[in-house]
């Protein structure tokens, strides 16, 4: 079925679709819509599921954390403030290997305070062991959260779903939702690795000393290290757990690609244009002018950012001369954590053989700036010509 | 041998003495029993027992005399602030290096 509706209640489709059992959110913007639709379908008895109203974005994850430990599929979404306010539980989830979906409607952070897009609330989340997945438009918003669950389960470990707040959560866009027979088929119900019993009590997540220690049935149990070892490892290896995911979506659904990144025109094209979500789409009009003069150019959105797809970004860059990141956040003091990844990955993969692009960083859309096409389309013709400074550019910057 | 094969992904205790590891390291002061203020000990039977009740590890034995499980007694004093008659008193473990350098 097609419909047109805006981004939130894509993303609170793909939620009812997947039959989660617990929600616990607090309302911020531009969030809030997706929770109330979710409530609004609770209270109706549309969706049997548990609505916990909770007094704020820490208690929400920790409601999320407690669900999913005892055995119940659980979902929470957050903005801004909102996730830097939950940060402490974040790492929490990911270290106890609970698979959590939660929806991060990139907005700016403060200070100061400002209700618009860009992305610094998510990339700020980058080093917490979490899954990330960026969308690009409504359709991947609902799609994305579905795989987000048959991933996480599979690999016990929380993903967040990231979408730009107001172009994507405000605006309407058709899109088809998915058949709920389809999704049933593809998403089996949820087996967690370990789910509290009254019967069988145990503590989860104790105090763990740095080194191994005999548990009480005499086996060898984890220190610390082997812990944080095993999330490391584990989330390597989800990046083949995305790509078999991908291709099941494919069978099922009839929709799906390339599972770590979205290219447009890249095939031939000697200067790559480089971002993540929805200004990837906007950098397709300014790639389609550059193309009508003749410059070879294209646009790789990265639909997968943590676990970072290294090698599959390191293959699809190699031999281009440019690479033009363009980023809406700022490892501050440095420059863009994904121009960063983006060089480390072509580092490894690419030193020593020649065919290594440069890298040029743009940042934009800070706090919700606008981004006007036509600035897009110059700073990319102008980074054709060789890598116009070290330092991140700001486009728009008025100072 | 390594931890590769165990069961849980991560920190999973049951109950049981000493699931969180061998804390007796811990600690920095170590409780003594005083026999000769002790109700249980003093009348031979089994009263009170508070000690027992408020030691959040679970390191005291509900026997005549109560017995502190040093392996794994962390010296938090609980048991020290909570015995009616002050029968136990919290030792600096130094005192005991002699002891300790024997094994």
């Amino acid at each position: 079925m097609h419909i047109i509706e805006n981004g939130n209640v894509a993303a609170a489709l793909g939620v009812r679709l997947c039959g989660v059992n617990v929600i616990a959110a607090y309302p911020i913007t531009p969030q809030t819509p997706v929770t109330e639709k979710l409530s609004e379908w609770v209270e109706a008895g549309e969706m049997k599921a548990e609505y916990i109203p909770v007094e704020s974005e820490h208690s929400a994850l920790s409601v999320c954390i407690a669900a999913t430990s005892a055995g119940a599929r659980s979902f929470t979404a957050t903005s801004s403030n909102g996730l830097l306010y939950m940060h402490e539980q974040v790492q929490w989830a990911s270290g106890a290997r609970l698979p959590i979906v939660m929806c991060v409607v990139n907005r700016a952070v403060g200070a100061p305070w400002n209700v618009w897009n860009d992305q610094q609330d998510s990339i700020s989340q980058r080093d917490t062991g979490w899954m990330q997945m960026y969308a690009s438009d409504h359709q991947q918003i609902i799609d994305t959260v579905i795989k987000a669950y048959y991933l996480a389960e599979k690999t016990s470990i929380p993903i967040m779903v990231c979408y730009d707040g107001y172009i994507l959560s405000h605006t309407y866009m058709p899109f088809e939702v998915p058949d709920a027979d389809k999704v049933k088929a593809f998403l089996p119900p949820f087996k967690p690795d370990y789910a509290l019993d009254p019967n069988d009590p145990a503590n989860l997540n104790t105090v763990t000393l740095p080194d191994v220690r005999m548990d009480v049935r005499g086996e060898l149990a984890h220190g610390y290290m082997e812990i944080r070892y095993l999330l490391q490892e584990e989330l390597r290896g989800a990046l083949a757990v995305a790509a078999e995911t991908e291709k099941r979506f494919d069978e099922i659904f009839g929709r799906g690609g390339d599972p770590y990144i979205e290219p447009y025109l890249c095939d031939d094209a000697e200067y790559v244009a480089v971002g993540l979500g929805s200004v990837t789409y906007q950098l397709r009009v300014a790639v389609d002018a550059l193309r009508a003069e003749g410059i070879k150019v294209g646009v790789m959105g990265i639909k997968f950012y943590r676990p970072f797809p290294d090698e599959a970004i390191a293959k699809a860059l190699k031999g281009r001369k440019g690479v033009i990141v363009y980023e809406k956040a700022l490892s501050y003091g440095y420059e863009g954590a994904l121009a960063s990844d983006l060089k480390s990955a072509l580092y490894d993969s690419l030193a020593g053989t020649g065919s290594m692009p440069y890298v040029q960083n743009f940042v934009l859309g800070i706090g919700g700036r606008d981004i006007k096409t036509h600035d897009l389309t110059e700073t990319l013709r102008a980074a054709t010509k060789g890598r116009v400074a070290k330092e991140p550019v700001w486009i728009g910057l008025k100072l | 041998m390594g931890t590769r094969n165990y069961r849980r992904k991560t920190s999973h205790s049951e109950s049981g003495p000493g699931d969180g590891g061998r804390t007796g390291s811990w600690r920095v002061t170590r409780p003594v029993l005083n026999r000769s203020l002790c109700i249980p000990c003093k009348r031979n039977a089994e009263a009170c027992f508070i000690c027992w009740l408020f030691c959040p590890d679970v390191v005291i034995a509900r026997t005549i005399p109560p017995a502190i499980d040093l392996e794994y007694c962390k010296g938090c004093g609980i048991c020290a602030e909570e015995c009616p008659t002050k029968a136990i008193t919290m030792v600096d473990e130094s005192e005991f290096a002699d002891e300790n350098d024997k094994g």
